[in-house]
């Protein structure tokens, strides 16, 4: 048995890493396309996406920070972010928000090199970050259309309640939806609804269980780098549609195939020989290096085996699913849900358990400047940890998409280091045992 | 008492960073608490009602010396969390028996999230005011959310919170605030007679002091200031807008003075001037509290504008309102709501034809002198250039 990798300009790519390439083209060939089709078009973000919600009204949808992060892959971002500070804002603040005003200044031009409309609607939903609502007032700024707000509270106690709840979806029901409406012209159909959910339920039953993968000595996957390539149909334009389960049954069988050849994660280098670190990451990647920052890792032998980004876009690991018997109470709870809506002690909680059941060496925290929702408090967060799985701690510090607050020196110099430590550590382990 | 005395015991209170006035307050009756808070708002008037020192908890100005602080954050995270941990963390805050956290951005929430982590023992709370403001959508959310308060504060307080008691709270707030609407609106007639960092000074005291004791100290300051006869300056009037959260060094106040401007409006402890009018007393006291807030309140950077066409308006009538004649923007370095915010207030500046112009400060900032420049180069490009 082999496994279906192939390699393209040089990258090693598995099947499921071109569906999901294709699936992201179509979607930016829809944005191109959607007004002179009579598509309407809602721009909206990754943490609590209602992308079934959208569908049901026949709405493209464009999401700013994968135009982002996108384009910083392509190197675009740079420019744009200087393009925004030309223009007064400020060097302090989120680049995913300079990078989006810089693109629009400069003719919205997307990363897939075609043009991006101008949205009909802006679907604010405002989850587990402040900076999102700013963003879309600025984005409103410029084009002056209609913004639906969907104000989410903050899980500062750990749990939904059922004020919460409740608040989520009279908004749903009193504002976000009639804005569809009346936007779209298309009447809000519930059983629509139902079929989307159902969808998005199955496709992260199989997602759920390609993260859990990494239980497995050796992972099959890494839950990053990789994490980001399994997450990213399920938490953006594309939950709720079938073309998205059969991707999700696609990496599981991926997956499956690997476990049962014992092999390791896929790099853009090819199968990964030799685990020598397990770690859990918490904080996004960064976009600007992508290759470069992942190539660190796998030069070391060190594998992620759980990450907080990959739950950004929702917890299902922890056994959430979108249920179609109750529609609106389920997309609450989902935004509700959303790691950079809980607690900071929740947050303690979950990294600590995902050290015990992946059987992680290390923890790691990837702190990002433009981030305060998940950087704010990451040392204290870093610290809980060490002391209580008793395991060793490393921080970097980089950026989203702003190259200039990229070190590559700095970050590999810590990370080798890092690395070497858990490995030599592990080894005194072993001979002690 | 003397205006210089006012001032004085303002400054005491501003200066004693060891919060002896809450010790004493809470030792003058055995079983008193006293709970802290941080900008921008939180309903001070169930703090009050529970019979309960409030205590505004504003970092630690430029006079602290942050040492474990800078532990718990990275460089580029704003000044106020790392200073207010450093005063918990060495003692200063022992004497508050719980912190409230409102919604003001991730870091301050995330804060709370810490203080969960740090000093468990406490009522700690973060305090998430909605943003739709339909009173069927977020109006009935927020009352839940207002009642849950009164629970936990009537718990710690060992007896209930009745209607009356808020009633009483509430009305000793109108007052309040309505002597600070008095204090703002002479600044604005006669800025020459109430200095900004006086009225800064002033204002901070009433992060401290009971609310009644507060509403006389503004009373008799202004009594105090109209028997006080000072120079008039040659000034030009500005608003300052963005230090609504990290407080500015008062040096950084007196610069903007120093250096030609006269402040006749700005966003300074906002808590104090959230509610724009009287909250009524008959009825529901929680009702009146959430209608106040969802209709009546003040627009700031943390709170969602839901149409295009009122955003930055509050500034624009600032402006015309207090017959100013340029805006400063100082907002804190690294300050999300403000920093995101400003291009969009610039805008509408601009449109209108409004000058202005803009720097960042840290709470510790020690350097004044390019403040001072950029205050009079602005003043003076007022005076010399504007149609007037």
């Amino acid at each position: 048995m082999t496994t279906d990798i192939t390699a393209q300009g040089g990258v090693q790519k598995e099947k499921s890493m071109l569906l999901q390439k294709a699936m992201i083209s179509a979607n930016y060939d829809a944005l191109a396309r959607a007004h002179d089709e009579g598509k309407k078009v809602s721009s909206t973000f990754v943490p609590g996406n209602l992308n079934e919600l959208l569908m049901c009204f026949d709405m493209v949808r464009n999401l700013p920070e994968i135009n982002a992060l996108q384009s910083a892959m392509r190197k675009q971002t740079g420019a744009y972010i200087m393009e925004a500070e030309r223009a007064g804002h400020s060097e302090d603040v989120c680049t995913y928000v300079k990078s989006d005003l810089g693109m629009m200044a400069k003719g919205s031009i997307g990363p897939s090199g075609q043009p991006l409309p101008v949205p009909d609607l802006l679907l604010l939903s405002y989850t587990g970050c402040f900076t999102f609502m700013k963003w879309f007032e600025l984005v409103r700024d410029q084009y002056n259309c209609e913004t639906a707000m969907l104000h989410v509270p903050y899980q500062a106690d750990g749990k939904i309640t059922d004020n919460m709840r409740q608040y989520v979806v009279m908004q749903l029901r009193e504002h976000i939806i009639p804005s569809l409406e009346r936007v779209s012209g298309i009447k809000f159909d519930i059983d629509r609804l139902r079929e989307h959910l159902a969808e998005s339920a199955r496709a992260e039953d199989d997602l759920v269980w390609v993260l859990e993968s990494a239980k497995h000595k050796p992972s099959p996957i890494d839950a990053y780098f990789g994490g980001v390539y399994y997450c990213g149909p399920i938490f953006t334009a594309f939950r709720g549609a079938p073309e998205t389960t059969e991707y999700y049954r696609e990496v599981r069988r991926e997956v499956e195939q690997r476990i049962e050849l014992g092999l390791g994660p896929v790099t853009p280098e090819g199968v990964l020989d030799e685990e020598r670190v397990r770690v859990v990451v918490e904080g996004p990647p960064n976009w600007t290096h992508f290759r470069d920052f992942w190539k660190m890792f796998y030069d070391e032998g060190a594998v992620v085996v759980a990450s907080s980004y990959t739950k950004v876009g929702g917890l299902y690991d922890y056994g959430f699913r979108h249920d179609p018997d109750n529609p609106l109470e389920t997309l609450a709870d989902y935004c509700l849900g959303c790691y950079t809506n809980h607690s900071l002690p929740a947050r303690v909680n979950m990294l600590c358990d995902y050290m015990d059941k992946y059987s992680a060496d290390g923890f790691l925290v990837n702190s990002i400047k433009s981030c305060n929702s998940f950087s704010a408090g990451q040392l204290l967060l870093l610290r809980e940890v060490e002391q209580r799985t008793g395991k060793p701690a490393g921080f970097i510090e980089t950026d989203l998409v702003d190259p200039r607050y990229f070190s590559s020196a700095n970050v590999k110099n810590r990370l080798e280091s890092y690395f070497q430590m858990i490995a030599q550590k592990k080894t005194r382990h072993g001979v002690a045992a | 008492m003397a205006l210089d005395n006012i001032i004085e015991r303002c400054q005491d209170l501003y200066d004693d960073l060891r919060f002896s006035y809450v010790k004493e307050w809470k030792a003058a009756q055995p079983g008193r608490h006293a709970i802290g808070y941080m900008p921008v708002y939180v309903p001070r008037e169930l703090i009050h009602a529970a019979g309960m020192l409030p205590v505004g908890i504003l970092g630690g100005g430029d006079q602290l010396d942050v040492i474990h602080g800078d532990a718990y954050y990275q460089s580029y995270i704003c000044r106020i969390p790392r200073s207010t941990i450093e005063l918990a963390l060495t003692g200063r805050l022992d004497d508050l028996d719980g912190m409230l956290f409102p919604s003001t951005c991730d870091v301050i929430r995330n804060l709370s999230g810490m203080w969960q982590l740090k000093f468990g023992d406490k009522l700690i709370r973060y305090f998430d005011v909605p943003q739709d403001f339909d009173p069927a959508v977020g109006g009935k959310y927020y009352v839940y959310e207002l009642q849950s308060l009164r629970d936990e504060l009537a718990q710690l307080a060992g007896r209930p919170i009745t209607d009356d008691d808020l009633r009483q709270s509430i009305a000793l707030y109108n007052e309040n605030r309505a002597v600070i609407s008095e204090l703002y609106a002479y600044r604005s007639r006669e800025p020459w007679q109430v200095l900004t960092h006086e009225l800064y000074l002033l204002l901070r005291a009433g992060m401290i002091l009971p609310v009644d004791e507060h509403t006389q100290l503004l009373r008799d300051y202004m009594v105090a200031a109209r028997n006080t006869k000072r120079p008039v300056r040659d000034n030009c009037r500005v608003v300052m807008n963005g230090l609504f959260c990290e407080q500015p060094p008062l040096g950084l106040l007196k610069s903007i003075e120093l250096a030609g401007c006269y402040v006749v409006d700005d966003d300074f402890l906002l808590v104090a001037r959230w509610l724009l009018d009287d909250v009524p007393l008959a009825g529901d006291p929680l009702q009146n509290l959430c209608d106040a807030f969802l209709t009546r309140s003040l627009e700031t950077s943390c709170k969602f504008v839901p149409q295009q066409k009122d955003k930055g308006a509050y500034l624009l009538a600032s402006v015309r309102d207090n017959h100013a004649e340029g805006v400063i923007f100082a907002a804190p370095s690294f300050c999300d709501p403000a920093l995101l915010d400003r291009p969009m207030l610039q805008r509408v500046l601009t449109e209108n034809n409004i000058p202005y112009t803009a720097f960042k400060y840290s709470e510790n900032s020690g350097q004044m002198q390019p403040i001072r420049e950029q205050a009079g180069t602005f003043a003076d490009s007022i005076k010399l250039w504007s149609a007037a």
